[in-house]
C-alpha cells in the first residue's frame, strides 16, 4: 500500500514579505518551497545567506527578531524532493517574528565535498550552540565560529551521528569496550582548558580559580557542567558544558515508526509528560491532514495543563531549595502526587503516559474521571496562596533573587529565550494566546508578565501560570465536549476499534497500521507549542515512508542554558545557583 | 584571680556521655521534627519510632573505610575533625547544668566558652585547606570570615549580661537571675547572641560554609567515615552548646518552680531552643555570603555596641 501523495501546501503566512524579498534578492533565491505548515521557506546559496538573514532581522516588515533554530538535513537518501535545489546536506534556519507573529524558514543547500557555510553568530548570539550542534551531528563547518567543537557527543566521538550512514543501534556497531588507555583518553577529553574559550588564567592582580560546577552537583538538576572562572567568589566567566544526557532522540525518530516514536517524546522533557507528545502528534497530523475531534483536543489540553502544573510545582520547590529553603519542595510533592493520581487514573501511567495518538488520544476518559479533578481544584488554590507567603514573600528569598540575572527583551531575542523567561522580561507572548492550538482559543485565561526580568520574576510568573492552568482545567471539566476521542481519518493510529473489522478494506488498513505503522505523505511541518519550560517544537520531514526522514526537536532549555554566562558574569557563585534554578530545565530536555 | 573548682571524675564522665548521646540523638530528633513539619514521615523503621536509626547510622559510619585522599595534607586533614570535637566538648566543662551538676566552676567561664568557639574556626579552616579541593577551599574561606566576624558580636552581646551579674562565672550568672531572667533587660543582647550562635554552629540559615546547594558540602566535601561523623556530631554538640548557653545566660539556667527538679528545667529550656533552631532550618532560605557579612558588620555590630553602652549607662545611673 503506497499512500504517497503530496498533501495540500498550506497558504503562506505573508505573501507581501515574500514578494518584497523576491524583488530584492531576485535570482539569488534558488527556490521557494511550499510546506503544509504554511511557513515561508526560501532556498538560497550560502554566499548570500548572511545578507538574507540580515535583511530579515533588520529591514523587512515584519522583522524577525529571534533565531529560533538552526539545524540540518542529510538529504542524500531522501526521495520526493520535487522542486527543491540539489543538495546533500541542507542547513535550515528557522526565524521567528514577534512583531508580525509569523515564522520564516531559510534553507542553504550544501554538497558533501564542500560542507562550509558562514557562521551567523554576529547576527544572533544563540547561533553559537546551534551551529556547534549542526557540526557535531552532521559535520557542517560554520566558517567564522569561535570554537566549533562537539557539544552533545563526547569530544572523542568518531563520525557525525545524524548522518544517514551512522549506525542508529548499538547492535550495528562493534561491541563496546573501554580499556585503561581509552579511559585516559576520554578523561583527558573532559579536561577544561580555559585557553580554548579565550579565557585568561590570571589577571594583573590575581590568579583565577577554575571550578567545575558539575557534572554532578546538587544544583545543576541532572548531569550538567558549568566550568566557572572565579575571582574569589565572583564569577568572571562561565562555560556551560552539556551532552551528558544525550540519548540521540532525533536519531531514534528516524528509526521508529511515526506511531512508536510517541513514547520517546515523553522522555524529552521528562517533567512534561504528555505535553511532549502534543507538538509531535500535531506535526504528524498536519502532514497527514487529520482534523482532531473537539473532545480529543480538550482532553489533550486538560492533560497538558496538568503536566504544566506538575512541572511548575517541581520548579517552584527546587527553586526554593536552591536558595536554601528546604521545606517547600516537600509540600509541593504532595500536590504533584495528587495530580499524578489523576493522570494515572486517566492514562494508566504517572510521569510518562505516552497517551496521545496520531489523530486523538489512546482511550476515552474513564467513568467518574472528574471527581478527583474537582478535589484538586478545591485543594490547590489555598495551598498556592500559602506557598506565596512562604516562598515569594520571604524577605531573604527576595534579597537573593531580585536584581539577579537580569535581562531585557532584546537579550531574550538574541539568546532565543522563550516561555516564562521571555514573559518575565516584559514580553507578553504565549503560544496558547498568540497562535492557539488544540482549541486553546476557546479557553478564558490570562498571560502573566513581569517587567524586571530577574530570577524572582521568572519564579513569580510560573506561580501565576499555575493558577491560570487551574482555570483552564476547570473549564475543561465544566465543558468537556462529547463525541469521539479519535479522528475518523484513515491515518489515525491505531484506528478506533469499530472502524477496524468491518470489511476487508478496514481489516487491511488496521493490519498495516499496526504492523508497519502509518505511511505519512511526503511533506515538512514545524509545530510549536507553549510547553512548561518554553516553546517546544518538532520539525518533521516525511518522504512518504513509515518512519520520519528527519525529526528535529527544538527544546527551549537548550537555548536557555546557553545564556548562563551572559546572565551570570559579575555575580557570585550563590547568585549563579539562583540564576540556574530560575531557568527551569531538565537535562533530558537540553540534550535530547 | 583565676579560680577553678573541678567536679568528680564521675560527673565528668557523666556529662561527657550525656552530651554525646544527646547530640547523636538530635540527629534523629531533627530528622523527625523536620519531616513532621514537611508532611512526611522521616526515619521510623529502626527500633521504636525509628529511635535506633542513629545507632544504625553510627554502626555504619564506624565501619566505613577510613579514607584520606592522596592529594590531602594528612596531618591537618586528620587533626581538623579532632579539633572541632574537642573544643565543643571542652566548652561544656563550664556549663552549670544544675546546682550540683557541672564539671568545672570557673570565674572566667564566659571567656573560656568564647575562646573555645574561636578555636573551632581553626578546625573548619584546616579541614577545608588540607582537603586540597576547590569547594572545600571556598567553604573554609567563607567559614573563616563568618566565624571570625560573628564571634565579635557574640562576645559583645554577652557583655550586658556580664555587667548585670558582675561576674564571668556562669554559675553566678544563673544565680543572679533568681529575681528575673536576663532575657528581659537584655532582650537585644539575647537576639544578637541567638543569631551569632546559629552562625557559630553554622546551621541554616547560616550554613554557608557547607551550603550543599552551592558549594556541595563545602569544607567537609572530602571527608568520609568516622571523620565526617565527627564533623557531623560536632555540629549537633555545638547546637546543644549554644542552646545551653542561651538557657544559662538569658533564661535562668536551672531556675524554675520547684515542682520539677532543676536539671529538668534546664533540659526543657535547652530543648526548646534546639527545636527552634530546627524549625529555622525548615523555614528560612539561605542569605548570600556578602549579605550575611553586611548584616553582621553594618547592623549587628552597631546594635550590640549600643546595647552595651545603654546597659552600662543604666547600671551606672542606678548605683
Amino acid at each position: 500500500m503506497q499512500v504517497v501523495e503530496q498533501t495540500a501546501a498550506g497558504e503562506s503566512q505573508n505573501p507581501e514579505l515574500l514578494a518584497g524579498l523576491r524583488q530584492q534578492f531576485g535570482d539569488r533565491i534558488q527556490a521557494e518551497q511550499a510546506t503544509c505548515d504554511g511557513i515561508a521557506t526560501l532556498w538560497i546559496d550560502r554566499l548570500h545567506i548572511k545578507d538574507l538573514l540580515h535583511t530579515l532581522k533588520r529591514e523587512t516588515t515584519p522583522v524577525f527578531e529571534m533565531l529560533f533554530d538552526i539545524t540540518a538535513i542529510d538529504e542524500r537518501l531522501r526521495t520526493h524532493r520535487e522542486g527543491q535545489p540539489a543538495s546533500e546536506f541542507t542547513v535550515v534556519y528557522h526565524l521567528m517574528s514577534f512583531s508580525g507573529n509569523c515564522d520564516f524558514r531559510v534553507k542553504v543547500p550544501l554538497m558533501d565535498s564542500d560542507l562550509n557555510t558562514p557562521s551567523v553568530i554576529d547576527l544572533w548570539s544563540s547561533a553559537n550552540w546551534y551551529e556547534r550542534e549542526a557540526w557535531d551531528m552532521f559535520g557542517i563547518n560554520f566558517e567564522g565560529h569561535p570554537n566549533l567543537c562537539r557539544i552533545l557527543s563526547p569530544p572523542t566521538w568518531q563520525g557525525h551521528p545524524l548522518r544517514k550512514e551512522h549506525p542508529a543501534r548499538a547492535t550495528e556497531m562493534e561491541p563496546f569496550s573501554m580499556d585503561d588507555e581509552q579511559t585516559q583518553i576520554e578523561q583527558q577529553g573532559l579536561l577544561f582548558k580555559p585557553e580554548d574559550w579565550g579565557m585568561q588564567r590570571k589577571s594583573e592582580t590575581s590568579e583565577y580559580m577554575f571550578l567545575n560546577l558539575g557534572p554532578n552537583h546538587p544544583s545543576v538538576h541532572g548531569a550538567f557542567r558549568i566550568a566557572l572562572q572565579l575571582d574569589g567568589e565572583v564569577v568572571v566567566d562561565a562555560v556551560p558544558d552539556i551532552g551528558y544526557h544525550h540519548r540521540g532522540a532525533e536519531k531514534m525518530g528516524e528509526r521508529q515508526t511515526w506511531h512508536s516514536f510517541i513514547p520517546y517524546t515523553d522522555r524529552i522533557d521528562y517533567l512534561g509528560g504528555v505535553m511532549n507528545n502534543l507538538p509531535y502528534v500535531m506535526a504528524v497530523e498536519k502532514m497527514a491532514g487529520i482534523t482532531v475531534p473537539p473532545r480529543a483536543q480538550t482532553i489533550r489540553v486538560m492533560l497538558a495543563e496538568m503536566f504544566r502544573l506538575c512541572s511548575h510545582l517541581l520548579f517552584y520547590g527546587t527553586f526554593a531549595q536552591d536558595v536554601g529553603q528546604g521545606s517547600p519542595i516537600f509540600y509541593m510533592f504532595v500536590e504533584r502526587e495528587r495530580i499524578f493520581n489523576i493522570i494515572e487514573s486517566i492514562c494508566g501511567a504517572r510521569m510518562h503516559p505516552g497517551w496521545f495518538r496520531i489523530g486523538g488520544v489512546a482511550q476515552d476518559l474513564p467513568n467518574g474521571w472528574d471527581k478527583l479533578i474537582h478535589e484538586l481544584l478545591d485543594f490547590m488554590p489555598p495551598r498556592l496562596d500559602e506557598y506565596d507567603s512562604m516562598v515569594l514573600n520571604n524577605g531573604i528569598l527576595k534579597r537573593r533573587t531580585q536584581g539577579v540575572g537580569v535581562y531585557g527583551t532584546e537579550e531574550a531575542f538574541d539568546w532565543g529565550v522563550t516561555g516564562a523567561g521571555l514573559r518575565a522580561a516584559g514580553m507578553e507572548w504565549d503560544f496558547r494566546k498568540q497562535r492557539p492550538y488544540s482549541g486553546y482559543e476557546n479557553f478564558d485565561f490570562d498571560i502573566p508578565i513581569a517587567v524586571n526580568g530577574d530570577c524572582y520574576d521568572r519564579c513569580a510568573i510560573r506561580v501565576e501560570e499555575m493558577r491560570q492552568s487551574l482555570r483552564i482545567i476547570k473549564q475543561c471539566v465544566d465543558n468537556m465536549p462529547g463525541g469521539h476521542y479519535k479522528s475518523d481519518h484513515p491515518l489515525t493510529t491505531p484506528p478506533r476499534k469499530e472502524k477496524t473489522q468491518q470489511d476487508i478494506e478496514t481489516l487491511i488498513n488496521h493490519f498495516l497500521s499496526v504492523s508497519w505503522g502509518p505511511v505519512i505523505p511526503p511533506n515538512e511541518a514545524t509545530v510549536a507549542i507553549e510547553a512548561a519550560k518554553g516553546v517546544n517544537s518538532y520539525y518533521l520531514v516525511s518522504d512518504g515512508s513509515t518512519t520520519s526522514y528527519r525529526t528535529r526537536i527544538r527544546t527551549p532549555t537548550f537555548a536557555h542554558l546557553q545564556q548562563i554566562p551572559a546572565m551570570g558574569r559579575g555575580f557570585m557563585v550563590a547568585d549563579l545557583i539562583a540564576i540556574v534554578a530560575a531557568i527551569d530545565f531538565v537535562m533530558a530536555d537540553v540534550d535530547r | 584571680m583565676f579560680t577553678l573548682q573541678v567536679g568528680s571524675i564521675f560527673t565528668i564522665i557523666l556529662v561527657l556521655a550525656v552530651v554525646i548521646v544527646v547530640a547523636a540523638m538530635l540527629i534523629w530528633v531533627e530528622r523527625r521534627l523536620l519531616s513532621f513539619w514537611q508532611e512526611r514521615l522521616g526515619p521510623n523503621r529502626v527500633g521504636w519510632f525509628g529511635l535506633l536509626q542513629v545507632v544504625a547510622d553510627m554502626v555504619k559510619i564506624f565501619n566505613k573505610e577510613d579514607w584520606i585522599p592522596r592529594f590531602a595534607d594528612r596531618f591537618s586533614f586528620v587533626l581538623a575533625p579532632a579539633i572541632i570535637m574537642t573544643v565543643v566538648l571542652l566548652s561544656f566543662a563550664v556549663i552549670p547544668f544544675a546546682p550540683n551538676i557541672g564539671v568545672v566552676d570557673s570565674n572566667v567561664g564566659v571567656l573560656f566558652v568564647l575562646a573555645m568557639a574561636s578555636l573551632g574556626a581553626y578546625s573548619v579552616m584546616l579541614g577545608g585547606l588540607s582537603s586540597d579541593n576547590k569547594y572545600a577551599l571556598l567553604g573554609s574561606l567563607r567559614c573563616a570570615a563568618q566565624m571570625v566576624s560573628y564571634e565579635v558580636f557574640m562576645g559583645i552581646s554577652l557583655l550586658g549580661v556580664v555587667a548585670l551579674s558582675g561576674s564571668f562565672n556562669l554559675r553566678v550568672i544563673v544565680e543572679a537571675q533568681a529575681d528575673g531572667w536576663y532575657v528581659i533587660p537584655q532582650f537585644v543582647g539575647f537576639v544578637i547572641f541567638l543569631i551569632a550562635g546559629i552562625a557559630e554552629s553554622h546551621r541554616l540559615p547560616f550554613d554557608l560554609p557547607e551550603a550543599e546547594g552551592e558549594i556541595a558540602a563545602g569544607y567537609h566535601a572530602e571527608y568520609g567515615g568516622i571523620k565526617f561523623g565527627m564533623f557531623f556530631v560536632a555540629e549537633y554538640v555545638g547546637l546543644v552548646l549554644v542552646s545551653s548557653l542561651i538557657t544559662v545566660l538569658f533564661f535562668g539556667g536551672w531556675l524554675g518552680p520547684a515542682f520539677l527538679p532543676p536539671i529538668v528545667w534546664f533540659s526543657a529550656k535547652a530543648f526548646t531552643f534546639i527545636a527552634f533552631f530546627i524549625l529555622l532550618r525548615a523555614a528560612i532560605p539561605r542569605p548570600r555570603y556578602d549579605q550575611l557579612m553586611n548584616f553582621g558588620w553594618l547592623f549587628l555590630l552597631p546594635v550590640s555596641l549600643v546595647n552595651l553602652l545603654v546597659t552600662g549607662a543604666i547600671i551606672l545611673s542606678t548605683q
